[in-house]
């Protein structure tokens, strides 16, 4: 052997060695989540970190300003609130549709909050664990009004764009199969690009989840030429998604959901917040605001973490109002994201 | 002398004996080699047991649930995966051979183009060559795509080429043959065509051997071949395909056969970008020949054309061959660019089958085996082909 290749080999030797005897790590802490390791691993880094969408008006988008608005950038925060007693505690990482899972499985974000829907293989295969729904969604079809489209049979030999990595893609088949009918689906990995090809005519019709449809129509060059078919083809639950394996940090997410449903059931919102905690005999309010008990140390926070959420964030309805009230470009209709004693789904459990 | 030498050689310690050492350095090599791939192998199933997952590609043999828009074989949603990993594999093949082809015949084009006397078309194929070198692809791709295939004109409006080739950001629509109750026999009709033209091509090389003066040996065997696909066809009962013309209907054409402007864009954005490579090898394999080569064959007499056929290629084709099969390969790799615009390859299909299944690990690992195997059956080929043109060393 010459001299050159000595080091080398004693090197490969060292390494083999090193690696051989090594008890298999596996890879990062994230995907050693066991109970409590998320907890600790954010509040050692001082913040959240969320997987967010960039693109999607009203839900996640970058503003003028740079920063990142809509509802479930503002469940981030809530998040953030609960965990450090500062809503700006947070990043946020802008993920495709396809990317998303691979983020969370990884380790690179603590929790998805991106128009995700909750299905069986996302919950098991994917490794993901879904906490309570925070947006009730299905998938709609988006046309020009001038191509005289009514219903999904007038688009009977068309062209569909989708975008890749989502749900939507196989509702797409599986609904026009079952209704026999014939069209060309096109799809695209980036949004951007799937409705710019729609824009420009590539396509008949654009489908997503119909809460996409109104945020991306925003951005559409005349927003008026367009209408979004009444049909929804699918359920989508849209809500943020942890890794499995940790509970606590399961809870802690989930809570932080409900917490916002319980809030805007008791009325208590971020400007009355600390009146109503001061003044409040109401047992169940007691132990939301950690005035009685201790459900915020259960969760591995602070007594004061649902007070937090609501007078940085808000309750239920204003993280609504604020990004999809009738006030917004992205106006939506509560519909079934109201609280069950308005006829919605929104019901928390007892805070006990 | 040689009696110290051998004992010498004999009193040597092992761990310093080169021929020892050589073969140990190897083996240790080898093993650390083997450890490092089966502690990463190992760290992914551990990790992927702690989040409950265990690699199986069952998924192949369950219904894949997604429809693909281009397909060369029939597909529906109810297929299984490994089909549409199929209709994906089809796709990629396809849009590589047709690209190698055409890429070839610019590449070649352009290579001699930049090496042409006229200081004109020298030059315009210089700057062709330097900027298509330096643009990524992606960049090209998308511009060549979103930038003008998607703006052409809706279908509504589209450009019509004589009365029924239409073009608009649905892509080119062109009649199409629809073969009928015929097609089978006629498919046999052509192979005979095929064997006579083969015989006739055979025998008058024969010919010219034995005469010295070679007759139209190429033209004769196409017309041989053509005779008999002619004849054939008016002699079957029933045409053996019938033509379908594409008409308007609703929101889109029907009838015809349509290139999709993803397709388009793909395949014109691959094969502009990789001839300009093929280009500069060919102009490299060119220029190795030697000038005395070509002026000694101007000298006997032949002309510009014949000197560039007989003389220069036959000789730059050793220098062009190897590095043109890296290009092939680049290109059908660089195929994978589908993904962002719109076309289903099978990168594309890949990442709905993951996304779809959760199985992402073992999707990878599969398409990562298809990639290699593509490249690798072009390299034996292209090896083999290299082979036969090598210069025999006598
Ligand atoms: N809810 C569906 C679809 C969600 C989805 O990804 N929607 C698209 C359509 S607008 C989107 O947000 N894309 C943004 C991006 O990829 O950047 C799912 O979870 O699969």
């Amino acid at each position: 052997m010459s001299k050159k290749l000595f080091p080398i080999v004693a090197l490969l030797m060292v390494l083999a060695l090193v690696f051989g005897s090594l008890p298999v790590a596996a890879g990062n802490a994230a995907q050693e989540a066991g109970y409590g390791a998320t907890l600790a691993t954010v509040q050692e880094r001082g913040y959240v970190i969320c997987g967010g969408n960039a693109s999607v008006p009203g839900f996640g988008f970058l503003d003028e300003a740079g920063d990142y608005q809509g509802f479930d950038i503002d469940f981030c925060k809530a998040v953030a609130a609960a965990v450090f007693g500062d809503a700006e505690a947070y990043e946020i990482r802008p993920l495709s549709s396809q990317e998303r899972f691979s983020a969370l499985q990884s380790g690179e974000i603590d929790v998805l909050i991106r128009n995700t829907t909750w299905t069986l293989t996302r919950d098991t295969e994917v490794g993901a664990n879904f906490v309570h729904t925070t947006f009730y969604d299905g998938q709609g079809f988006i046309v020009r009004k001038a191509d005289g489209i009514n219903t999904l049979e007038d688009m009977d030999g068309g062209t569909v764009c989708v975008q890749t990595g989502t749900t939507t893609e196989a509702n797409l088949a599986d609904t026009f199969a079952a209704r026999g009918i014939s069209y060309e689906p096109v799809v695209y990995e980036d949004v951007e690009t799937g409705w710019t090809t729609y824009e420009e005519g590539r396509c008949d019709s654009y489908t997503t989840d119909k809460s996409g449809l109104v945020a991306r129509q925003t951005l559409l060059s005349v927003p008026e030429d367009h209408m979004i078919l009444d049909e929804t083809i699918s359920k989508e639950p849209l809500g943020p998604v942890v890794r499995h394996g940790d509970d606590q940090w399961f809870d802690i997410v989930q809570w932080t959901v409900f917490a916002t449903f319980f809030a805007e059931e008791h009325g208590i919102t971020s400007e009355n917040a600390a009146d109503m905690m001061a003044a409040t005999t109401n047992p169940r309010e007691m132990s939301f605001f950690g005035a009685e008990g201790d459900l915020g140390v259960k969760l591995g926070l602070s007594n004061d973490w649902a007070y937090n959420i609501v007078s940085l964030v808000g309750n239920y309805a204003e993280i609504y109002n604020r990004n999809l009230g009738p006030d917004t470009a992205t106006y939506i209709p509560r519909g079934l994201n109201s609280l069950y004693t308005d006829g919605g789904l929104l019901y928390a459990p007892p805070f006990r | 002398m040689e009696k110290t030498h051998t004992t010498q050689q004999a009193t040597i310690p092992f761990w310093r004996d080169e021929r020892v050492l050589r073969v140990l350095g190897q083996i240790i090599f080898l093993i650390a080699v083997i450890v490092f791939g089966y502690y990463i192998y190992n760290n992914m199933i551990t990790a992927l047991a702690k989040q409950g997952m265990t690699p199986s590609f069952a998924f192949l043999n369950q219904t894949a649930g997604f429809d693909i828009g281009e397909r060369l074989i029939e597909y529906e949603r109810a297929d299984f995966n490994k089909r549409a990993v199929l209709v994906a594999v089809l796709n990629t093949v396809q849009v590589s051979i047709v690209g190698i082809i055409l890429s070839t015949i610019l590449g070649v084009f352009l290579g001699i183009a930049r090496l042409s006397t006229n200081f004109l078309v020298a030059k315009l194929s210089s700057i062709y060559l330097e900027i298509l070198r330096n643009i990524p692809l992606l960049v090209l791709l998308i511009f060549w795509y979103t930038g003008i295939f998607i703006t052409l004109p809706r279908v509504k409006e589209a450009i019509s080429l004589g009365t029924s080739i239409f073009i608009s950001n649905r892509g080119m629509v062109i009649p199409w043959g629809i073969p009928t109750e015929t097609w089978r026999a006629y498919l046999i009709v052509l192979g005979v065509g095929i064997v006579l033209s083969a015989i006739v091509n055979w025998q008058l090389n024969l010919v010219g051997k034995r005469t010295g003066r070679p007759p139209l040996v190429t033209l004769w065997t196409i017309i041989t071949f053509l005779a008999v696909a002619i004849i054939g066809w008016i002699a079957l009962p029933q045409s053996p395909l019938t033509l379908d013309l594409p008409t308007l209907q609703g929101l889109n054409f029907k009838g015809g056969y349509t290139f999709s402007p993803e397709y388009l864009a793909l395949l014109s954005g691959l094969v502009i970008y990789t001839a300009a490579f093929v280009g500069e090898i060919v102009r490299a394999g060119i220029l190795s020949v030697s000038k005395g080569q070509i002026e000694a064959s101007r000298a006997l007499g032949l002309n510009a054309f014949q000197t560039l056929r007989l003389i220069v290629f036959p000789q730059a084709m050793r220098v062009i061959v190897p590095p043109l099969t890296s290009q092939y390969l680049n290109l059908t790799k660089n195929s994978s660019l589908a993904v962002a615009i719109g076309y289903p390859d099978l990168f594309a299909i890949a990442g709905t089958m993951h996304n779809q299944t959760g199985r992402s690990v073992e999707v990878i690992a599969l398409m990562m085996g298809i990639y290699l195997s593509t490249s690798l059956i072009t390299s034996v080929f292209m090896n083999f082909y290299n082979k036969k043109i090598k210069l025999v060393e006598r």
